[in-house]
């Protein structure tokens, strides 16, 4: 297949060209998308095996959708947390599936590497649906998608990524994709949750990768906002006094919005915690492209399905 | 009725002795009963059984510091005669296991116990390494007297960090009475409970969670003020970052009795192997592995004298523990049949470090460090010898190692330089098959 | 692949010539030129419907919709294909249900081209009636499918290889057979 890869593990491996590559194939299935019958007979035959560790209904059905418009069959196996502590190791669990002979595993789970190490014992096309706080391809792909739609180009913009970048596989994943197709990605976020030195590490050769030192300066005359969902155990776990503290000084809400340019756009990965890391008004109002970006997950995730699986 | 062997033609090194020669002249070794009779030039003993080492090196038995033998209690990942078997294959003649079995070696029952284990094996010597407090919780003294009677050397707490500083400094007041050295694992997380990795730019970029150098440099930084308050003798178990040696370097300068030992892994491997290896637990330990410029410091360090030995901390752990996800996979490799080629290939070969210094970080040091009768082939002391062969070049074979265990990240690496001979007590108890 | 030419199928001139010939034929056998969709298979498919288009205008001054047909999602050969097979836009009109639909490509070969347009002309709607307009019929059949408008037959051998160069790809205009070295 066109991509001259077995597996979607991370944008980290990516060249600028395949992104792109992937992101016209999917403005084609996102056509597709609109017809009455949603479906092509492309995979037809094959099977896609959702391997979710992690629950996530949202983004496992969006997966689902897409395999099942390719005319795959789509498998969902969750296992439970009582499998893992029965003491099957991740290794058996790749075996396992292995012999069931999937065209495609679509894996997510809470360990970074998790998919690099299931990809190297199965023959199928291993697709990261998220690992960790390490990668999220299929969310930056659909992310990049939604902006390059809006604006027309990726290449110059001023993104913004805002929130706990610190445990964020979606903000890794933007970095590599935004910074490689040439846009000047700025990150910010209590400094409690910033991993400082990731910046040196993501080297791309058009666009930048920065720390900013406050939101305010991030999202200053920004062309896209993405704030990241703050999940709430991070409180308990002492990285900020209160969810009322957090959203006062690092939420985005319609005055600090106005900082940014008038054309701004607003994204979100989702599910949002409305009135903590971004205000209603401002997830539900007129810049907001949150609900774009669901549309363009399944049309994304069948341009990579097809793109790895499809074909002999 | 006498037994000799006689090791001929081989380049002695014993800096015990400053008997390091250059690598031209060649001397013969006499052991009779055990004991190292004669060393010179051309020596005959009719009736010896002779070993031939031409073109080899002949020092005083490796020791090495710190191995996990895993019995009682994990004897699966290892047992003292299948780690005391790997000792010798990988050219060691003494290790000193730590007390994180299972029950812990916090009382003279199990240290009796390992120390007749060892016996009935016949191979490598074996010294263990007594708790610090019961059980290693980190609470109460454990008996450490009745433990030093039983045949401890040293003790320690090691897997875990000792928390109170109260009681580590009791421990370091205690122990002295004995004359044993606290040998410390420092790590104060600092928050990085569960961690994975060195934090550091890769840790960011690999979405694991990062201990940073900080957590290791202070309890190093605790235990060196408290060996100033006790005058205890202390030992830093793994150093791993700059900071904590130039803060040994200093501690020395100022006189205190503070020792420490680095890995193999750790002057070999750094942080940024870990993101290359795609999430292979065979890199995964603790200390983790340390940035570039930590592993510039250990280089340096060895060179210079700061750190006084090379320690393998060698941590058995069945295949199937070392399989699960990067995050929840157990800490440890195992070390002692690579850790001679490491250091022979990235150290001597590299111009790291001489022979002699090789000797004295893995055989003359070690014996100090522990007040081991050994670590020398001094006349009449026992004859404990490794042999080595500095150009012979090998492929590391997982399969084919005595360790019960297989965790380790240099599978099929090519080194230059490898162990060729065991003897403890004057007997050969190991030798490679030559091919 | 290196090819060596063997010889010009049609030049310019022929082909342009052909072409009004077929679209003589496509007034001929469709009384009802407005519920018509020439629809050409991307990608040398689309130039042809619009020049068959253009010549019915040209002829009878009757506007007949063209429509493009990418049939990439549908071809049951993928694993064959030696270049990427790039998925291009599919631009039919909303409801094809009724319509008589002329599927238009440079080259009829095997037939699978045109069993993919179609299984995806279906995926569509319910078009009242599909026919076939090729500019060349090469033989070879491997499916039941015969073309209902052909320029011109040329027997060829398995090694060889018709090809329709057009302005809008290629730089000229000229129908040429070749043959793998």
């Amino acid at each position: 297949m066109p991509l001259k890869r077995k597996d979607l593990l991370g944008i980290a491996d990516l060249s600028p060209e395949e992104i792109n590559l992937i992101l016209d194939t999917a403005e084609t299935f996102r056509d597709i998308n609109q017809r009455q019958i949603k479906k092509v007979p492309t995979l037809r035959g094959k099977t896609v095996i959702n391997l979710f560790f992690e629950a996530s209904t949202r983004t496992r059905t969006s997966f689902e959708i897409a395999a099942k418009r390719l005319s795959a069959d789509a498998i969902n196996i969750s296992p439970s947390t009582s499998s893992v502590t029965k003491g099957e190791t991740l290794v058996d669990t790749a075996m396992n599936l292995q012999a069931m002979a999937p065209d495609a595993i679509v894996i997510r789970h809470s360990s970074s590497g998790a998919p690099h190490q299931i990809a190297r014992i199965v023959n199928a096309a291993v697709v990261n649906a998220g690992d960790g706080a390490h990668e999220h391809p299929t969310q930056a792909l659909l992310d990049a998608l939604t902006v390059r739609q809006n604006k027309g180009r990726i290449a110059g913009l001023k993104v913004a990524i805002i929130g706990d970048i610190l445990h964020s596989r979606v903000a890794r994943s933007n970095a590599h994709l935004l910074s490689k197709l040439g846009a000047h990605v700025v990150l910010a976020g209590p400094r409690t949750l910033l991993p400082f030195g990731l910046e040196k590490l993501i080297a791309p050769s058009e666009g930048s990768v920065t720390f900013a030192d406050n939101i305010n300066e991030a999202i200053a005359e920004a062309d896209v906002v993405m704030m990241l969902r703050i999940q709430l155990e991070r409180q308990a776990g002492g990285f900020f006094p209160s969810l009322r503290e957090y959203s006062i000084h690092y939420g985005l809400n319609r005055r600090r919005l106005e900082l940014a340019k008038p054309d701004v756009i607003v994204l979100h990965p989702g599910p949002i915690n409305r009135g903590i890391e971004i205000d209603s008004d401002v997830a539900d109002g007129p810049f907001s492209l949150i609900l774009d970006q669901v549309a363009s997950g399944v049309a994304v995730r069948m341009a990579v399905l097809y793109l790895l699986a499809g074909g002999g | 009725m006498t037994f000799m062997l006689l090791i001929k033609n081989g380049t002695i090194i014993d800096p015990s002795q400053s008997l390091a020669q250059t690598l031209e002249s060649k001397q013969d070794l006499l052991i009779r009963d055990g004991r190292v009779e004669a060393i010179g030039a051309s020596l005959e003993a009719k009736g010896a059984e002779i070993f031939d080492a031409s073109g080899l090196i002949v020092a005083p038995g490796f020791i090495d510091l710190h191995v996990h033998l895993r019995e009682p209690g994990f004897e699966y990942k290892e047992t003292i005669a299948s780690g005391a078997r790997a000792a010798v294959a990988g050219g060691f003649t003494s290790v000193c296991c730590m007390p994180n079995t299972a029950p812990v070696n916090d009382n003279s029952s199990v240290t009796s116990f390992i120390i007749e284990q060892a016996r009935a094996a016949k191979l490598a010597n074996v010294f263990p390494i007594g708790a610090i407090t019961a059980g290693s919780k980190g609470e109460q003294l454990a008996e450490i007297g009745e433990m030093k009677t039983a045949g401890i050397v040293a003790v320690s707490d090691d897997g875990k960090p000792v928390l109170d500083s109260g009681l580590m400094r009791r421990a370091m007041e205690y122990a002295s009475d004995f004359d044993l050295p606290v040998v410390d694992h420092c790590e104060d997380c600092c928050g990085a409970e569960g961690w994975a990795m060195h934090e550091g730019e890769h840790s960011a970029l690999m979405g694991l969670k990062g201990l940073p150098g900080a957590a290791e440099d202070l309890h190093v930084a605790r235990d060196i003020m408290l060996a100033e308050l006790t005058g205890a003798r202390i030992h830093i178990a793994h150093i791993s970052t700059a900071r904590s040696i130039e803060m040994v370097r200093q501690a020395k300068d100022r006189g205190l009795a503070v020792t420490c030992e680095v890995t193999p892994h750790h002057f070999t491997l750094s942080d940024k192997d870990v993101y290359e290896s795609g999430y292979d637990t065979n890199f995964k330990m603790a200390p983790p592995l340390r940035s570039p410029s930590d592993v510039e410091a250990i280089l340096e360090s060895l060179r210079d004298g700061t750190i006084d030995a090379i320690a393998t901390d060698h941590a058995p752990h069945h295949a199937n523990e070392k399989m699960l996800e990067f995050d929840r996979a157990p800490n440890g490799i195992i070390g002692l049949e690579t850790a001679v080629s490491l250091t022979l290939d990235r150290l001597v070969h590299r111009g790291v470090i001489t022979l002699a210094r090789m000797v004295e970080l893995l055989a003359v040091n070690p014996a100090k460090i522990f007040k081991l009768d050994r670590g020398t082939l001094k006349v009449g002391s026992v004859a404990d010898v490794t042999i080595f062969d500095p150009e012979k070049r090998i492929k590391v074979d997982a399969p084919k190692f005595q360790s019960k265990s297989r965790n380790m990240p240099f599978d099929g690496w090519e080194l230059k330089g490898a162990p060729v001979a065991a003897i403890v007590c004057g007997r050969v108890v190991w030798r490679a098959v030559k091919n | 692949m290196d090819f060596i030419e063997k010889a010009v199928v049609m030049t310019a001139a022929d082909m342009n010539r052909v072409l009004a010939r077929m679209a003589s034929q496509v007034v001929e056998n469709n009384p009802d030129l407005s519920n018509v969709l020439l629809v050409g298979i991307r990608r040398r498919g689309v130039p042809l419907a619009e020049k068959i288009a253009a010549k019915i205008k040209e002829m009878d001054g009757v506007d007949v919709a063209t429509g493009a047909l990418d049939i990439t999602l549908y071809r049951d050969d993928l694993s064959t294909v030696a270049e990427r097979p790039v998925i291009n836009k599919t631009e039919l009109p909303a409801n094809i249900t009724g319509k008589t639909i002329i599927l238009v490509d440079d080259v009829l070969y095997t037939g699978r081209t045109i069993r993919a347009a179609l299984d995806e002309l279906i995926d569509f709607g319910r078009p009242r009636r599909v026919q076939l307009a090729v500019l060349i019929d090469r033989g070879w059949r491997e499916l039941p499918i015969q073309a209902d408008y052909i320029g011109k037959f040329v027997t060829t051998t398995e090694r060889e290889i018709i090809k329709v160069m057009l302005p809008e790809y290629d730089e000229t205009e000229q129908v040429l057979l070749v043959e793998q070295v």
